[in-house]
């Protein structure tokens, strides 16, 4: 899992099944100090997340699949948290 | 999942099973501002739809091959969806913090 960064919103009309009704969202991944690194994913939305908030995202097929009650399921990103603290002490 | 641009198609008549109906097309990944990243890719097209010049979405690795209709094929790249709008947050909420964030281990 890593951290990220709402920055948008991603739309399509044509898209698979496995994505029906569920909203997309650009997540850029962050650094240890909150910072953009350039990796972006999209990923799909669980928890109501919307630009501007910094989310909790699963990179990971199985635990998408669960997630999603997907079998099979083509999905790897997932935003499954929306991060209130962080806090590095070591 | 990450953008793409299909830049053309890939006809290959003997090929391993459960890959018969599949669409291939060359893709170029692209970065979050649809600039391109890295070298073109071949991918199966999970959509049936996408064509070149049109913006995608692609999932990479094993979940590639679960968009497909006969999930254990060979495949590490798939398009699942044509982009119609991208919407980027450019407004100072995009810069506001909305998390807190302590770091104790930077000196500055």
């Amino acid at each position: 899992m890593y951290i990220g960064k709402v920055i948008g919103t991603v739309v399509a009309t044509i898209k698979i099944d496995h994505l029906d009704q569920r909203k997309l969202l650009l997540v850029d991944q962050l650094d240890l100090h909150g910072e953009e690194t350039g990796e972006y994913d999209i990923a799909v939305d669980v928890v109501q997340a919307g630009p501007g908030d910094t989310v909790l995202v699963i990179d990971e097929g199985n635990g998408a699949r669960q997630v999603l009650g997907l079998d099979p399921g083509a999905v790897r990103a997932v935003i499954v948290g929306i991060v209130d603290e962080v806090s590095i002490q070591a | 999942m990450k953008f793409g641009r299909v830049l053309g198609t890939v006809v290959a008549t003997r090929k391993y099973e459960g890959l018969e109906g599949i669409k291939f097309l060359v893709v170029q990944p692209l970065d979050e501002d649809l600039k391109p990243k890295g070298q073109p890719q071949i991918a199966a097209d999970a959509t049936a739809q996408a064509g070149p010049g049109e913006l995608v979405f692609m999932v990479a690795s094993r979940e590639g091959a679960q968009a497909l209709p006969e999930v254990f094929v060979p495949v590490d790249l798939a398009i699942t969806g044509i982009v119609d709008e991208v919407g980027i947050e450019k407004s100072a909420r995009r810069n506001q913090p909305s998390a807190r964030w302590i770091d104790l281990s930077r000196d500055d």
